[in-house]
């Protein structure tokens, strides 16, 4: 069954096109990656699902065209979005912060078994559950943005550059959460990534962008194999 | 002695005006991150409009309560159609914008109302308690209350409750928020709604003390501010405490330091402010914000 289709997706931002073309499959509890340079649209074609770009084409989620829709109305409908930078909430705590991400939640009893869930995933922010978020390390950061899109219990989540400016044990350890998550859980996951390395070990097929249109889709092991791809598009 | 005393009880009196106005400023801030210098103008019209249901034969208390409803849906309508044009640009645009709005609505005001001051009637009666030679008036003791009850709710709404905490999300990323399923704009309409309805409150308490005029919370609206800066901008109870600070000892200092007197007394606030932010630059009960690069 496929839960996320995009079909012939495009995007600008004003009058610059910046998707010309984009289009990506994934099944229900699925994970693909979208790998390609800087510049390519992978972030935009992230946007372009949880509707924070213009976009053309179509992008059906769970059998209906989602396309055009506010994007809290997007979140609504299961799908979470972690943005590039992480957009946590600084000046509320860590216990704010995945509060917040319950919003459309009303049983109390599972959001804070959640809560307790998160924590396990991400024990770092065990001790810092009254810190302020701004006041978390790069790495937290962004255990707490997983963890804030995890609270909605989506069915979908967009996870973008989850390893960027992360030193590469904290980056590692961000993905060993997000695997456990995806094992565990069942959430479908789009990855975009630029360490293709880290990308695979969640993903099971993923789409190579080159400036704003899909070039070429693979399984991971088929695309793990490819040298040329390697250094077009991942850089080595 | 009881002048002392006298002193500090007419000082705390002035003071809980300030506090009501910066408590509409902190309102909106924690709603919107932006400070709102049109916050005494919306709550002069506010006073205005309860003033015309008066004189057209309303009872003083529906009066305030229309203007208080009237408010509420005056600082939606200005979210939506004004200020939600430079949210998400330069938040320095957007306050400049409210300035202009403030200068606006005073010209409005002047307009339909006139420049000539109005008798504006009390909810609380004007005769005096006195006590250990200590006089106070009623009217005095009762803005007070009302003022301790309004920063309660504030203090409570943001800290515990859920509406309070998506109002805060949304001020400080609206994009994440929205990424959560908050419906952002509703948000920021009823963050403007609810700091606007305070800002009728304060000014239907004000209006009797300094009789109603165009600018007549103008002057409250800098000490409010000083209060704000003082108490910390995301703290009801902080800037209530420092808005009773600023009152007392403006009065003290006008009386006791001749250097000072009345002519200089409005320095005050900010030399206190001075002092406080060599000190602790996050205000008396600010949190202090870290960032980590």
């Amino acid at each position: 069954m496929t839960l996320l289709e995009l079909e012939d997706v495009t995007a600008s931002y004003g009058p610059v096109q910046v998707l010309d073309g984009v289009s990506l499959s994934v099944p229900e509890n699925g994970a693909v990656g979208i790998l390609g340079a800087n510049g390519a649209g992978k972030t935009t074609t992230l946007r372009a699902i949880s509707a924070t770009v213009r976009t053309g084409g179509r992008i059906v989620f769970d059998g209906e065209d989602i396309r055009g829709r506010r994007p809290d109305k997007v979140a609504a409908l299961g799908i979470a979005h972690v943005p590039e930078g992480r957009g946590t909430f600084g000046d509320l705590t860590v216990r704010e912060n995945l509060r917040v991400g319950a919003y459309l939640r009303k049983d109390r009893k599972g959001i804070e078994s959640d809560i307790e869930y998160c924590l396990d995933l991400f024990p770092n922010l065990q001790d810092r559950i009254r810190s302020n978020a701004s006041a978390l390390s790069g790495g937290e950061q962004q255990m707490l943005a997983v963890g804030r899109a995890i609270m909605s219990k989506p069915r979908l989540l967009l996870l973008d550059e989850a390893s960027l400016g992360l030193a590469p044990t904290t980056a590692k350890a961000v993905y060993d959460a997000i695997r456990r998550l995806r094992i565990e859980s069942g959430i479908a996951m789009v990855v975009v990534e630029q360490n293709a390395n880290l990308a695979f070990t969640v993903v099971d097929s993923a789409t190579v962008l080159e400036t704003g249109r899909s070039v070429l889709t693979g399984t991971s092991a088929e695309l793990r194999g490819m040298d040329e791809i390697r250094r077009a598009y991942l850089g080595g | 002695m009881a002048t002392f005393i006298q002193l500090i009880v007419d000082g705390l009196s002035t003071g809980s005006v300030y506090a009501a106005i910066a408590l509409a400023l902190v309102l909106v801030h924690q709603a919107t991150g932006l400070i709102n210098f049109a916050q005494g103008g919306m709550a002069v019209l506010a006073a205005y409009s309860a003033w015309w249901l008066l004189s057209r034969g309303v009872p003083l208390v529906l009066a305030i309560s229309a203007s208080v409803l009237l408010s509420f849906a005056f600082g939606a309508v200005v979210e939506r159609w004004l200020m939600r044009r430079f949210e998400r640009g330069d938040p320095d645009t957007a306050v400049v914008v409210t300035i202009g709005l403030l200068t606006l609505i005073t010209g409005v005001c002047g307009w339909l109302f006139t420049y000539n001051n109005q008798q504006f009637p009390s909810l609380f009666s004007l005769d005096a308690v006195t006590f250990l030679g200590v006089s106070v008036s009623q009217r005095s003791i009762g803005t007070t209350v009302v003022i301790v009850v309004v920063m309660l709710l504030l203090q409570a709404l943001f800290a515990g409750t859920k509406l309070g905490l998506a109002l805060r999300a949304v001020a400080i990323n609206p994009q994440s928020a929205a990424f959560s399923g908050l419906p952002v704009e509703r948000l920021l309409m009823v963050g403007w709604g609810l700091a606007a309805a305070l800002g009728a409150i304060a000014g239907a308490l004000v209006a009797p003390q300094l009789t109603l005029t165009p600018g007549m919370l103008d002057n409250a609206l800098v000490y409010a501010l000083a209060a704000v800066i003082l108490g910390g901008l995301s703290s009801p109870i902080g800037v209530v405490v420092a808005a009773w600070m600023i009152g007392v000892l403006e009065n003290l200092a006008a009386v006791y330091v001749p250097l000072i007197g009345y002519d200089l007394k409005v320095a005050v606030p900010f030399i206190l402010i001075f002092v406080v932010l060599v000190v602790r630059p996050q205000g008396l009960f600010g949190r202090k914000t870290v960032v980590r690069v």
